[in-house]
């Protein structure tokens, strides 16, 4: 059953790389760089429980986490062309 | 009161996450469970919003119901995929969030965005912009089925 | 008992893979951006949410589980952070949404050409 769920997961990955190809412009790819993080962590889960080593899933709350930060700071770093953009200062670009 | 149940989320998630249960390091998790609350003190984090406890018996059935929506429309918006001429009709309209608290009116926001099919793009006040894949979708939420929901939600049932 | 569970744990985890690959083949058929991510929440929340309750029926009552909780948790509080964020950033760099009744076939030959309204 988890042979299954880890493939499926490993599809819609592929899946998601094709778009993160295609994708026309810089917020389809972004999508679908968070889309696989997200399916990382499910990935991650379902080794786990494949292996019989549920530590795995530590390593995907982690990653979850970072996902989140990693993501938000893709899109602001595009909307704003800086990481440290305050809103509250001069714009620098 | 917020510290304190603050500190106990954060001690017990600890504890679930270590699994170690030695006296050393549940002396270095209460020692970090200290320090988070005090970085969180000092942002000034804890208000109504950041630690909304007034919520808590409200999200126990509140959940659920919101897991059942999330199913029901997933299941809508499967079916478009998968139908071969995608019959997508993309829609942007402005719904009124009725909530009186800004965590009221996040959380209808955020349940509008998690539920497939609908998203929130923009937030103004009571004034939210939705995309919606399907213009039924819009007009479900126009009709305010969820918004009568949350409003439940924020005074705590 | 065991064995129902078994049975449900399975319906759980199979339906929920089922979701997961719709959403990505969603991901790449939809049109445009923001039907795109439409599509991208259904793994986001009924994939993965399946999936994780299948996965807890597996563990039984133990730590794990709890794991699985706290990353089901994630999974509600994240994902639509992200989404919206992500919607703002594209309105901001006007990537325009389509909008209005839609077929597959005008879509390939349209896509780059059709105007349509933004949010006022």
């Amino acid at each position: 059953m988890f042979v299954a769920a880890t493939l499926a997961i490993l599809a819609a990955m592929a899946l998601a790389v094709v778009r993160a190809i295609k994708g026309p412009t810089v917020f389809d790819r972004v999508l679908a760089g968070n889309s696989m993080g997200s399916l990382a962590i499910l990935l991650l889960a379902a080794v786990g429980f494949l292996t019989g080593r549920p530590e795995f899933l530590d390593i995907g709350l982690t990653y979850g986490l970072l996902n989140l930060i990693g993501t938000l700071a893709v899109l602001r770093f595009f909307r704003h062309g800086d990481l440290a953009y305050d809103p509250g200062t001069k714009r620098r670009r | 009161m917020r510290y304190v149940s603050l500190g106990l989320l954060l001690f017990g998630f600890w504890l679930a996450l270590s699994g170690h249960y030695t006296a050393f390091l549940i002396t270095i998790g209460a020692l970090s469970t200290l320090f988070c609350v005090a970085v969180a003190r000092r942002a000034n984090a804890l208000d109504d919003e950041g630690q909304p406890v007034h919520l808590f018996f409200g999200t126990l059935t509140y959940y659920p119901w919101l897991m059942w929506e999330i199913a029901k429309s997933g299941w809508t918006v499967t079916k478009i995929i998968l139908n071969p001429r995608l019959p997508i009709s993309p829609t942007m309209i402005k719904v009124r969030a009725g909530q009186k608290t800004a965590a009221g009116i996040a959380t209808y926001a955020n349940s509008i965005t998690l539920t497939p099919g609908t998203m929130t793009v923009g937030v103004d006040g009571h004034d939210l912009t939705v995309h919606a894949l399907v213009r039924e979708g819009a007009l479900d939420l126009k009709e305010g089925g969820m918004d009568r929901r949350v409003r439940r939600f924020e005074k705590g049932l | 008992m065991q064995m129902a569970m078994e049975i449900a744990s399975w319906a759980l985890i199979l339906s929920g893979s089922f979701f997961v690959v719709v959403g990505m083949v969603g991901l790449v058929r939809m049109p445009e951006l923001y039907t795109r991510m439409h599509a991208a929440s259904v793994t986001d929340t009924l994939g993965a949410g399946l999936l994780i309750f299948g996965m807890m029926l597996q563990a039984g009552l133990s730590l794990v589980t709890l794991k699985l909780v706290f990353l089901l948790a994630l999974y509600i509080f994240t994902a639509p952070v992200v989404t919206h964020a992500l919607a703002r950033a594209a309105l901001h760099e006007d990537v325009k949404p389509l909008l209005g009744r839609l077929r597959a076939p005008t879509l390939l030959t349209r896509r780059s050409k059709v105007k349509s309204g933004r949010r006022s």
